[in-house]
């Protein structure tokens, strides 16, 4: 309801307005809230996030719940800590005086999150909001509905309910909530979206974090530990909700000498992991609906792409489920191998040489993550100097999310802004310059009328002359 | 601040008139006859510029910058010492040029140039020498024990080929001191100066490419036509000086390519002035009053002081002061920066065409079209509702509002758009605390202002409406860089739970190592059958 939704926004401006949400002690409270329903919760958490995406419990636990917890526990220790003004060096040339940097809220934020990790993309950024002492409205993704109704009952039972809001809502909700004044919004999802956000928030010059995604390559060198690595890649393609992650692995690329050994190896890990019929296995996530199904089903089916297949391919409609599927060399013109294919599809692109990977990764959009499995360490480097992306992980995949010292962002069409930790406090703050002058050392040199030796005077000081500085504290040139 | 304006338009007219409400609505022929003039004072240099800024050259240009970055070539550090150094020399060698061209522009007395940007900028670029090793080495970061082993490191890279939008009040600084970032962050950079400065317009284009890498570094001249071509294109970062009507135009071209952007906006920046005590220290406040509203480019500055809110009992003795210490200062029009065209002088008339604003004029006033110049004037309460009250004034005009208790201040400036400079001339303890914590701006300075400009270990930007993206110092390399993230991991230690098939086993055993609980985690794992 229009009204409703007006009204809510209002409130949060009001009292942010009144100061409610800046003390330490309140930000404090919200986030233990947050840590005590997400532990006293885990029951209902996990069904919803059973009932949305099939997730196994495992994942619901290490992907979503821990790293929420994790997430606040960080945030309570570290709060006082970035919350105090940092002191700098005011230069000898501005003497005296002195100057600091501190952090404020920016007043209204905005988060609107996505469905494949519901929970945790919903309250890892309100988690940072909260923490830099904004009001914020969640918007949760309603292609997750049993999580979203459940953040709107939820949430206001541990948390400030007037500073703290959850609006829930489709596409015409979503936009009537982008139309409003806010002071910071925070998108993670897909860049079409991306882009009626950013027109959104260009209306009010509003600042945005855009949280997207990308085509994560998987670069495979022949000189690595095979098992472990068919393991690492099989965890973060299928184990993080069956390949609907941001930085999911999405297509790997290795040797034409390698493909065939790194292949059998993905084959063994893989019925170890599921069994003989994944369809049937429990610790395999569902894709999230019939229309992503659909997308999938069509991305597998293309004509150019369908006798690739060397794995897999199985798949069940009424249970939208998809079984882990290997491609082999399709064509890079194919749609699997033009967009974000968020599913359980992994195509394996060779090349001649493994430096031929570089070339054809710059070829495309920077991704969310880039990977490389090497042991080789010049390698590593050259791979770390060649190709730009959010980030960078060597020898595994995914798990570069979980360091709270590690900035998490894209960079080009993969986003723009980082969080996680205290870049998620730097995201929602403003650093406001203070400085504080002294009335004593009155530098006549810097007021008109304008003369040469003034010029002179202004020059030594600008260019760090001490014997200009003192001159000009002392007040020359005396007369006018 | 004006009506919404349409994304599809031209940027056209919008980029000439600048944040006013009565453009915004003004009627096609106003606008036509403001583009007119605008585009007539730039006939002399339409020849030169329009080889240069013909729309293939501007696309062949642009993807030379592209392919210079893809080469490498901006990457090493010692490439981007040497562009750093360029500029130096290129300061250095040009000065006369550069003060001619900035008095053609504005008027500007050569002390101020010196002053405010020339000097500035050989600052900047000495700083960014001496620093641009420690900005640019990667950062190790900690790795909790559960990702034994591993080492994780925050690695700046620059983001590309960036595009700079300067502004023509301090059009050789505004287009400089970003640009030093740019290059120490090893992007190539093309720079848009504004056509409204057409003399440093051309000093850019002239010499950029003589002491710096032309095929990495360019110079694009043209008026607003030329704007709209080059967001037609992606960039890897933007960063857009001026007025919010035309960064929202900015902003919406940059969705189409998910163009991350920074905006450096302006405001209505007020300065508190408290009973200072003891004549000294009042007088050195006036000084700098003085020096930040009518020294700086004429007031024509986003940081410039727009007016002062003062107890009403407090009032004469300021405002006594302001002129006598005005007559010493500037004496005469030489001593002060000419309004930059037609077109903002009568913009500037207009504010004061209101009777009831009129009427509030206490000094000054004076105007002279001929030489673009108006006196520094002073207005005791104006009404609030009137333009100069509610438009960012950018000229030498100086409302002074009375309160009745200093405090009252704090509500009268948070009831309007956050400023890029909050000012206050206190001695007060308490009052400096109450601004800094009540108020929002990008920035606040006691007992000075304008002067925080020149420090760079302050990051400069905006917030709300004065924008957003910070830079000076280190932060001009990291508005131009990308902080990426890059962990390294053996094959040494392999956890066996990380792997399905799941069990509460190792659910429980996850749950310990995520809250780093590693004795927890070292039991559940010992009484785990291998």
């Amino acid at each position: 309801m229009v009204e409703s939704r007006a009204a809510a926004v209002q409130e949060l401006r009001a009292r942010f307005a009144a100061g409610q949400t800046r003390p330490a002690e309140w930000r404090a409270a919200q986030l233990r809230g947050v840590l005590r329903m997400a532990t006293e919760m885990e029951a209902e958490i996990c069904d919803a996030l059973h009932a949305d995406l099939g997730k196994p419990k495992t994942e619901a636990h290490v992907h979503e719940l821990s790293l929420i917890k994790s997430s606040c526990l960080f945030a309570l220790k570290n709060l006082k800590k970035w919350m105090k003004p940092q002191k700098v060096p005011a230069k000898l040339m501005n003497f005296p005086s002195t100057a600091r940097i501190t952090p404020e809220p920016l007043g209204l934020v905005l988060v609107i999150s996505a469905w494949n990790y519901p929970l945790l993309l919903s309250l890892d950024p309100v988690i940072g909001a909260i923490a830099a002492g904004n009001a914020v409205a969640l918007k949760p993704s309603e292609g997750a509905p049993a999580m979203s109704s459940l953040l709107a009952e939820l949430l206001p039972r541990f948390v400030d309910g007037t500073c703290i809001k959850v609006i829930e809502g489709g596409v015409k909700e979503t936009t009537a909530l982008l139309n409003q004044k806010w002071d910071k919004i925070f998108y993670t999802g897909n860049s079409r979206v991306g882009r009626v956000v950013m027109t959104a928030a260009a209306k009010h010059l509003t600042p945005a974090v855009l949280e997207l995604g990308g085509k994560c390559p998987v670069v495979v060198d022949s000189n690595v530990d095979l098992h472990i690595a068919a393991k690492r890649i099989a965890a973060g393609k299928w184990g993080c909700n069956n390949g609907q992650a941001c930085i999911a692995p999405d297509f790997i690329i290795t040797t034409q000498a390698f493909a065939p050994k790194l292949l059998e190896s993905l084959k063994k890990v893989l019925e170890k992991f599921y069994g003989k019929d994944p369809l049937l296995s429990a610790d395999l996530s569902r894709v999230v609906n019939a229309s992503h199904f659909g997308r999938l089903k069509g991305l597998m089916d293309e004509e150019m792409v369908s006798d690739k297949i060397v794995f897999g391919g199985q798949r069940d409609e009424q249970q939208l489920k998809i079984a882990p599927t290997i491609f082999l060399d399709v064509p890079l013109d194919s749609a699997i191998m033009k967009e974000e294919i968020f599913g359980p599809l992994l195509p394996i692109l060779t090349v001649d040489k493994i430096h031929e990977s570089f070339g054809l990764i710059n070829s495309m959009a920077k991704p969310l993550a880039a990977y490389l499995f090497t042991r080789d360490s010049e390698l590593q480097n050259q791979f770390e100097g060649a190709i730009s992306a959010g980030g960078m992980l060597f020898n595994d995949t995914s798990i570069h999310l979980t360091n709270p010292y590690l900035p998490f962002g894209g960079v080009g069409e993969s986003g723009t802004g980082a969080y996680h930790g205290k870049f998620s406090f730097d995201a929602f703050s403003h650093r406001k310059a203070v400085m504080n002058r002294g009335f004593a050392g009155e530098a006549r040199a810097r007021y008109p009328p304008y003369s040469a030796p003034k010029l002179k005077i202004l020059k030594g000081v600008l260019e760090g002359k001490l014997g200009d500085m003192i001159q000009a504290i002392l007040g020359f040139p005396r007369g006018k | 601040m004006g009506a919404p304006v349409a994304i599809n338009g031209p940027i056209g007219e919008r980029a000439i008139t600048c944040s006013h409400s009565q453009w915004s609505t003004g009627a096609a022929e106003q606008s036509e006859r403001v583009r007119a003039e605008s585009m007539g004072s730039m006939v002399a240099s339409v020849e030169e510029i329009g080889a240069a800024a013909a729309p293939q050259a501007v696309e062949r240009r642009l993807g030379e910058l592209r392919a210079t970055f893809e080469s490498g070539r901006t990457r090493p550090l010692s490439w981007r010492q040497s562009q750093l150094r360029g500029l130096l020399r290129l300061l250095a060698d040009k000065e006369e040029e550069a003060f001619r061209a900035l008095h053609d522009d504005l008027g500007k007395h050569r002390a101020e140039a010196y002053r405010d940007e020339v000097g500035v900028l050989t600052k900047s670029a000495n700083a960014a020498l001496r620093e641009i090793g420690k900005w640019a080495a990667p950062e190790k970061v900690w790795v909790p024990l559960v990702a034994f082993p591993a080492s994780a490191q925050v690695v700046p890279e620059p983001l590309g080929v960036v595009l700079i939008f300067s502004c023509w009040n301090f059009p050789l600084g505004l287009s400089l001191e970003p640009l030093i970032g740019a290059i120490a962050a090893g992007n190539a950079v093309a720079l848009k100066p504004s056509e409204l400065a057409p003399a440093t317009a051309r000093f850019l284009e002239e010499n950029i490419g003589e002491y710096l890498d032309a095929t990495a570094v360019k110079v694009i001249q043209g008026g607003p036509a030329v704007g709209e071509q080059l967001m037609e294109h992606r960039w890897d970062k933007v960063l857009f000086t001026g007025c919010p009507r035309v960064a929202r135009v900015v902003m919406a071209a940059a969705v189409k390519h998910l163009t991350p952007v920074a905006l450096e906006l302006g405001g209505k920046c007020p300065c508190i002035f408290d009973a200072v005590a003891g004549r000294r220290n009042l007088q050195t406040s006036v000084n700098r009053v003085i020096f930040a509203k009518w020294s700086s480019c004429a007031g024509q500055a986003c940081i410039a002081i727009d007016y002062v809110l003062v107890e009403e009992r407090f009032a004469p003795t300021l405002i006594k002061l302001l002129k006598s210490t005005l007559k010493r200062f500037i004496a005469d029009s030489d001593q002060m920066a000419r309004i930059v065209n037609g077109r903002h002088f009568q913009r500037l008339s207009n504010l004061l065409k209101d009777p009831a604003v009129a009427a509030s004029i206490l000094h000054g006033g004076g105007l002279d079209a001929k030489n673009l110049s108006i006196e520094p004037t002073i207005l005791l309460n104006p009404p609030l509702d009137s333009a100069i009250m509610t438009e960012e004034i950018f000229g030498p005009l100086l409302p002074i509002i009375t309160v009745k208790k200093i405090e009252d201040s704090i509500a009268f400036v948070r009831a309007r758009p956050k400023p890029l400079a909050v000012y206050a001339f206190t001695d007060s303890a308490p009052l400096k605390r109450r601004i800094v914590e009540e108020t929002s701006s990008g920035s606040v300075t006691f007992n000075d202002a304008v002067v925080q400009f020149g420090v760079d270990t302050l990051p400069f930007g905006g917030v709300g409406q004065s924008g957003f993206g910070q830079y000076h110092g280190k932060y001009s390399f990291e508005m131009f860089s990308h902080k990426k993230a890059v962990l390294r991991r053996g094959f040494l230690v392999e956890a066996m739970l990380r792997y399905p098939p799941w069990d509460e086993q190792k659910i429980a055993m996850m749950r310990h190592l995520f809250r780093y609980d590693y004795v927890r985690f070292i039991f559940t794992f010992l009484g785990l059958r291998r």
